[in-house]
């Protein structure tokens, strides 16, 4: 992603690096989508008693080019895929998923020809959560697992970035 | 030393103000966060610093280092000059708005309430563009919406302006604070208050009457294709506006910098003033927390039918009041 990937190795970076993880670890806005019941349970996330604004991540943005964070919540059907995949390429750079729930992370119960069996064919995803649906607390975890992630990110030499599948590698065209 | 105070204290003053402004901005979000997540019955964000206090510093960093992005199917120059033209007249509004006694924030130009017109006039023009050049059915839509919001309100609003004129006879806002007003001037203004912050709501996009914007029928409105840092633009234009008509109101409505003893200490008057801007803040979080969005033809028949027939109402019987009894 431009200059990011030229700038050497040094304290200028490595101090930098720790002032923009902590930014983009604390203010992580999800996007404002659900595909299936996991979607329920990511609304639960938001409500009083689980309240994810504690994490500064209340601000569902509606817009992708907006959000940072696409939380797959649910099956991702054949006929959805285009649809997420187009959306994660209109999210702007640095941009995490979490695979919420057993279907989007794996496919779950349901082992079909109508149903992508993970998310993970055609974008890369950051965190799986399992559970059918998983609950709020487990959703909040994820998150943390994914500030980690965050917080071990450099602007550096060191960083690569995947190229995911396209769409039409995963299913044939026409479907 | 013309030139001295021309032009160097003035550019001073601006710069001070605008740093207080965009300072104001940043913890204006960390408070409707917090008073949101309360009145919710939440905790609001409290990990980024001690009570979540340095949030907005997290945001800003975070835009800061988003990808910059201009897709390829927009109008290139009004997409970027947009954002802008939606900034700068919500900070420009501030010159006129007096700060402590005999001293506005930047000058006092003796048609302060043609200045605020004329400003929040332009307001606009950042939103439309905004929609215009993004090329895209959800922006132009929010556009339409939010252009057609405004100008209807923006005839109420007016009207109100006027009144408040009549009784003060005067065009200057400090004069206009620092006259004195009698007691049933006074009542029948804080009568009209209702109204014109009703006004104000929809001029600044504030919910209930944030339709340009609503995420269930046109994504993000008119901003849909903006990120990164072009979106924060934006966002701080809307909290801007906030801050500033806050100060309007307050200024019209509450006295701006008066209160006990503002007048003998002059740095009293700034004080009172932040006061007043903050309760008016609070009221707009509290409509945000408390009141559902109106349909968008509900919007505009509450205007044109109940709106300006009652601010002409105003604004006649304002006028023989101010005939008969100043």
């Amino acid at each position: 992603m431009g200059i990011e990937e030229k700038v050497p190795d040094g304290i200028l970076t490595t101090t930098l690096d720790s002032v923009i993880n902590w930014g983009r670890a604390n203010s992580t806005w999800p996007l404002l989508f659900g595909l299936a019941c996991c979607a329920m349970e990511m609304i639960a996330t938001g409500t009083a008693r689980h309240d994810i604004a504690r994490y500064g991540s209340e601000l569902f943005r509606a817009s992708p080019r907006q959000a940072d964070l696409m939380i797959v919540s649910g099956r991702v059907s054949n006929k959805m895929a285009p649809v997420i995949k187009r959306i994660y390429d209109q999210m702007l750079a640095p941009k995490w998923v979490i695979a919420m729930g057993i279907c989007a992370s794996a496919g779950g119960p349901f082992n079909n020809y109508a149903i992508i069996q993970g998310v993970d064919k055609i974008i890369p995803v950051d965190v799986y959560v399992p559970g059918c649906p998983p609950r709020p607390e487990s959703l909040l975890y994820a998150m943390d697992m994914l500030r980690a992630k965050q917080g071990r990110e450099t602007i550096g030499a060191g960083r690569k970035v995947e190229e995911p599948l396209a769409v039409e590698e995963i299913m044939p065209l026409g479907v | 030393m013309d030139w001295l105070q021309l032009l160097v204290f003035p550019a001073i003053r601006a710069l001070i103000l605008i740093f207080v402004l965009l300072t104001g901005f940043a913890y204006l979000t960390w408070y409707e966060r917090k008073l949101l997540a309360r009145f919710q019955v939440r905790y609001g964000p409290n990990r980024a610093g001690k009570f979540g206090l340095l949030q907005p510093a997290a945001d800003a960093v975070k835009a800061f280092f988003k990808e910059e992005i201009i897709p390829n199917h927009v109008d290139k120059p009004v997409y970027l000059l947009a954002p802008a033209l939606a900034l700068v007249p919500a900070l420009i509004i501030w010159a006129v708005i007096p700060i402590a006694k005999g001293t506005p924030a930047i000058a006092d130009v003796g048609i302060g309430f043609l200045w605020i017109l004329a400003v929040a006039g332009i307001e606009s023009y950042g939103i439309i563009l905004a929609g215009w050049s993004s090329n895209n059915n959800y922006s132009l839509l929010g556009a339409l919406r939010s252009s057609a919001q405004m100008v209807s309100y923006e005839l109420p609003l007016g009207l109100f302006l006027v009144s408040i004129l009549i009784l003060a006879g005067s065009f200057s806002l400090v004069e206009l604070v620092e006259g004195f007003r009698p007691w049933w001037e006074w009542i029948w203004l804080w009568l009209a208050f209702p109204f014109f912050f009703i006004c104000i709501l929809a001029e600044t996009n504030r919910s209930p009457f944030d339709l340009p914007e609503t995420e269930n029928e046109l994504v993000a409105g008119f901003q849909t294709e903006y990120g990164g840092m072009k979106f924060a633009l934006f966002f701080i234009a809307e909290y801007v506006n906030m801050i500033s008509t806050s100060a309007i109101m307050a200024t019209l409505f509450f006295g701006g910098w008066k209160g006990p003893f503002a007048d003998q200490y002059i740095w009293l008057g700034p004080i009172y003033l932040l006061i007043k801007v903050v309760i008016l803040l609070f009221l707009f979080i509290w409509v945000r927390a408390s009141i559902g969005r109106p349909r968008y033809d509900q919007l505009m028949k509450f205007c044109w039918q109940f709106m300006l027939p009652l601010s002409l109402v105003y604004v006649s019987v304002s006028a023989v009041l101010a005939v008969f009894l100043k």
